[in-house]
């Protein structure tokens, strides 16, 4: 669904992706995992012309995405939640749920704020309050819920257990395993190998904006050497 | 009592227009980051629309026709603006987005002028409200109350269509991150182009509307101008409510003010907004900025390189040049050189703020013109020598710096640029105004040089002496401890402040400096030419340093030499051409787009291109 061909990005001057390769196949929850550091969100971004790569090739679903603009790409059924949440804080959450709204989309779920609040029941309860006024948490939530407005069938997920207490961490990760029952597809990015456990099939592991590793979750558990090189547990 | 209601009425009214004008800027600044300093010329745009649609479309439903009608004319003019001249910029430095509004002030100027001609044009009555209403033993033109509905009604209408619609929902969303929005799946260029439109169309409706209380000249652009942003300072940037509120205020005081202290309106405007100022430098319904978090702030500047022996030879050849020059030169080209030095040293003394500093000032013309009038002053009423009005004139305009530049170095960025627009035009409506002391606008005359300095070669020599001390000093102070914490402070704030420099400080104290400096060209300007004028306090001659600055490149240290020579001899050519200002601006425009590293980067270009300087650190950042 989505192809990642040797992808080059810089920040100014600084190269942060080195060739950088990957696929991520439909129905799959592919984590990207790597330290601080490594180029997950620049990935990310990159895939979301955020940042722009300046060589490679990226393809979603066929078509080459890699020199189109973010609001093309979402268009196409991208939903992207940035690592930094970016709420926007001067707008009730109902606001910002309008602000994710896109018409509804063949072949993925279509989402409304009334089946979101069923999926994330905190925000109800909160709806006019504004996005400044919620925990990180919430906010997490919200940011969450405001891409799924966009009724996306593909989701890049940045680091989405960063800074959450460990009972929110659990609500996420099954927020995740909800949305990959409904049919999505899922790129996360994550530091943490024991979140990745919860929701992933496969697993890439970047280091110096390069995927060091790729395999199964299962293969990547009982591959200490890798963990212990990689990751720190 | 009813003296004070017939009043307020009439600072309500008078606000309409201001706030009109004012809202449109916030909401355009508050997406897409550019102060339309062309804001102005919607206004007078929509006033003279409206005019020539009034005198077709007849009776009350012609009038509000016209107004309507007016603003969405002003308003696809704004489209077309924003479509052809800014959209290729947005992602330059804030400097490029402000001289290239202002190119189109310029071209908007000359065109009105062409299709309108030069006289005013007196506004015609609404149909319907022609008459007065009587409050107690007042009258109030009833139009004034049809100028506050209007303003109630457009508040109460921005407030539905930001609040209550999906497109004002957006536009909120796109103030506080545009780029977010924009990967949820929403396509910028329209929101821009709409927030354009509908911000120029409001200027366009303010200005058609006033027609029956002001009528249309050609000075409206600007006249708008500074209360505009003195409006949009005390209320806050991007907040409606807010200059709703700082429009009101401004006009209830200038009603009151003329009652009270009739010399003193334009006075009392800048007071308030000082206080303001003082205790909430980010307006009253604003939000503080962060330090460097605003516009985008181009890629970094490339250091400055110590002067090459080369470099070296070339300056002496140059001053050897210049010194033999009435040896084999007329008075006209000695007279000419004399300008373009000047034009050098105060366009160097801008630079030296706006190129190592990173403070865009849009009113240095304050501190030349300041330091011109204090020279002439001195002559007119102490009887000093030139010798004495010389020395002086520099002081005075560094006192006014000081001034100034305590309440400007508060702000950065766009706010900045603003604010010393405003300073500017208060010392401007000083000299144009207190006609007793400064002649208002007869000017003062007959300031010549001392016998000695009199005859055209002495003088100069004069000018050539003082003119390139002075921008010698000033290129020296680039690489003296206090440039490199001036460029630190440009480069990073935050970083500079945490190694112990106090960068605002060290911004005031080269405000200071660079006012001094430009002080000096003024003085030298006034017993050049012998007489003095409040045109050199306007804003176009504020923009006359501004574009040498850019022409000759702002991150070059000789930018401002290359573009003061260029400059100076290109207005002395296109001055003598009837529409100069539209070839002027569409220049402007022009550079902007095209050549974003000026002149001198031209030079660098071709010079890099013949290979004749490997290795430089401008070609590894490409």
């Amino acid at each position: 669904m989505l192809e990642l061909e040797r992808i080059n990005a810089f920040y100014g001057r600084a190269h942060i992706l080195h060739d950088l390769s990957l696929s991520v196949s439909d129905g799959e929850v592919v984590a990207l995992l790597g330290r601080n550091g490594a180029g997950k969100s620049t990935t990310m971004k990159s895939i979301m012309r955020l940042v722009a790569a300046q060589s490679g090739r990226i393809t979603y679903a066929g078509q080459d995405i890699t020199a189109m603009p973010p609001h093309k790409i979402a268009k196409l059924g991208v939903g992207y939640v940035p690592e930094e949440r970016r709420i926007f804080t001067d707008l009730t959450i109902l606001e910002n749920l309008e602000v994710g709204r896109q018409p509804p989309r063949a072949g993925a779920p279509e989402w409304t704020p009334e089946k979101l609040f069923e999926l994330f029941p905190n925000l109800q309860e909160r709806r006019k309050n504004l996005g400044g006024a919620m925990s990180g948490g919430e906010q997490q939530m919200l940011t969450i819920a405001r891409t799924l407005m966009g009724n996306p069938k593909f989701v890049l997920l940045d680091e989405p257990s960063e800074g959450l207490a460990p009972v929110i961490v659990e609500q996420v990760a099954f927020t995740i395993r909800e949305l990959k029952k409904l049919g999505l597809t899922i790129l996360l990015s994550e530091q943490n190998l024991h979140f990745a456990k919860l929701v992933a099939d496969r697993a890439y592991i970047i280091e110096r904006g390069a995927v060091q590793y790729d395999g199964t979750i299962e293969e990547l558990e009982n591959n200490e050497e890798v963990r212990k090189a990689y990751l720190s547990v | 009592m009813d003296f004070f209601v017939v009043q307020i009425l009439t600072g309500l009214s008078n606000a309409a227009a201001l706030f009109l004008v004012a809202s449109g800027l916030s909401i355009i600044f508050g997406v897409t980051r550019v102060v339309n300093f062309s804001h102005g010329s919607f206004y007078m745009l929509g006033a003279f629309i409206g005019y020539s649609l009034m005198t077709v479309l007849p009776g009350f439903i012609g009038f509000w026709a016209s107004i309507l009608l007016a603003g969405v004319a002003v308003g696809v003019i704004g489209l077309i603006v924003e479509m052809g001249v800014l959209r290729p910029i947005y992602k330059s430095p804030e400097l490029f987005q402000l001289v290239a509004t202002f190119g189109v002030i310029l071209v908007i100027q000359d065109l009105t002028l062409l299709i309108w001609g030069p006289d005013d044009l007196i506004g015609k009555r609404s149909p319907g409200f022609e008459g007065v209403v009587k409050i107690g033993d007042q009258l109030l033109p009833s139009y004034d109350l049809v100028l506050i509905f209007l303003s109630f009604l457009v508040l109460g209408g921005l407030w539905f269509l930001f609040n209550k619609t999906r497109v004002g929902i957006l536009v909120r969303a796109a103030t506080q991150d545009r780029e977010m929005v924009g990967a949820l799946g929403v396509n910028q260029s329209w929101l821009f182009s709409g927030v354009f439109f509908l911000g120029s169309a409001l200027a366009g409706i303010g200005g058609a509307a006033q027609l029956p209380k002001g009528g249309a000249d050609l000075l409206m652009d600007f006249n708008i101008l500074a209360p505009v942003f003195v409006v949009v300072v005390i209320g806050g940037m991007g907040s409606i409510p807010g200059a709703f509120v700082a429009a009101l205020i401004i006009s209830e005081l200038n009603v009151f003010g003329v009652q009270l202290l009739p010399q003193s309106t334009l006075v009392l405007m800048f007071v308030v907004m000082a206080v303001v100022l003082i205790f909430r430098p980010w307006g009253l319904f604003g939000r503080p900025e962060t330090l460097g978090s605003h516009g985008s702030q181009g890629p970094p500047e490339a250091p400055l390189r110590a002067f090459s022996g080369r470099l070296w030879l070339a300056l002496a050849a140059a001053a050897i040049a210049l010194t033999a020059v009435p040896l084999f030169g007329g008075t006209f080209l000695q007279v000419l050189l004399a300008d373009v030095i000047i034009a050098c040293l105060f366009a160097t003394s801008l630079h030296f703020i706006l190129g190592l500093g990173g403070l865009v000032s849009f009113g240095h013309a304050a501190t030349f013109g300041g330091g011109a009038y204090a020279a002439a002053l001195l002559v007119q009423y102490a009887e000093a020598p030139m010798e004495m009005a010389m020395l002086f004139a520099p002081l005075a305009a560094g006192l006014l710096a000081l001034v100034i530049g305590w309440f400007c170095v508060r702000l950065s960025g766009v706010y900045f640029a603003m604010l010393t627009l405003a300073f500017a035009q208060v010392v401007w409506s000083v000299a144009f105004q207190w006609g007793d002391v400064t002649g208002g606008d007869d000017g003062i005359l007959g300031i010549w040089p001392s016998a000695w300095a009199s005859g055209t070669t002495a003088y100069y020599y004069l000018v050539l002496t003082l003119g390139l001390g002075g921008i010698a000093t000033l290129l020296f102070m680039a690489y003296t401890p206090f440039g490199y914490a001036l460029r630190g402070g440009r480069d990073s704030a935050l970083r500079s402040e945490a190694i112990g420099i106090n960068v605002r400080l060290v911004q005031w104290s080269a405000f200071i400096f660079a006012g001094f400096m430009s002080g000096l060209a003024g003085a030298l300007f006034v017993f050049a030419k012998g007489s003095i004028f409040p045109t050199e306090l306007e804003i176009a001659r504020s923009f006359d340093a501004l574009i040498i600055v850019f022409l000759g490149g702002v991150q070059s240290l000789f930018g401002p030499l290359a573009g003061g020579v260029v400059f100076t001899l290109l207005q002395d050519w296109l001055s003598r051409f009837e529409y100069w200002r539209l070839f002027l601006g569409l220049m402007i425009i022009g550079i902007v787009i095209l050549l974003p590293n000026g002149l001198v980067g031209v030079g660098q270009w071709v010079r890099n291109r013949l290979g004749a300087a490997p290795g430089k650190p401008e070609e590894e950042a490409a």
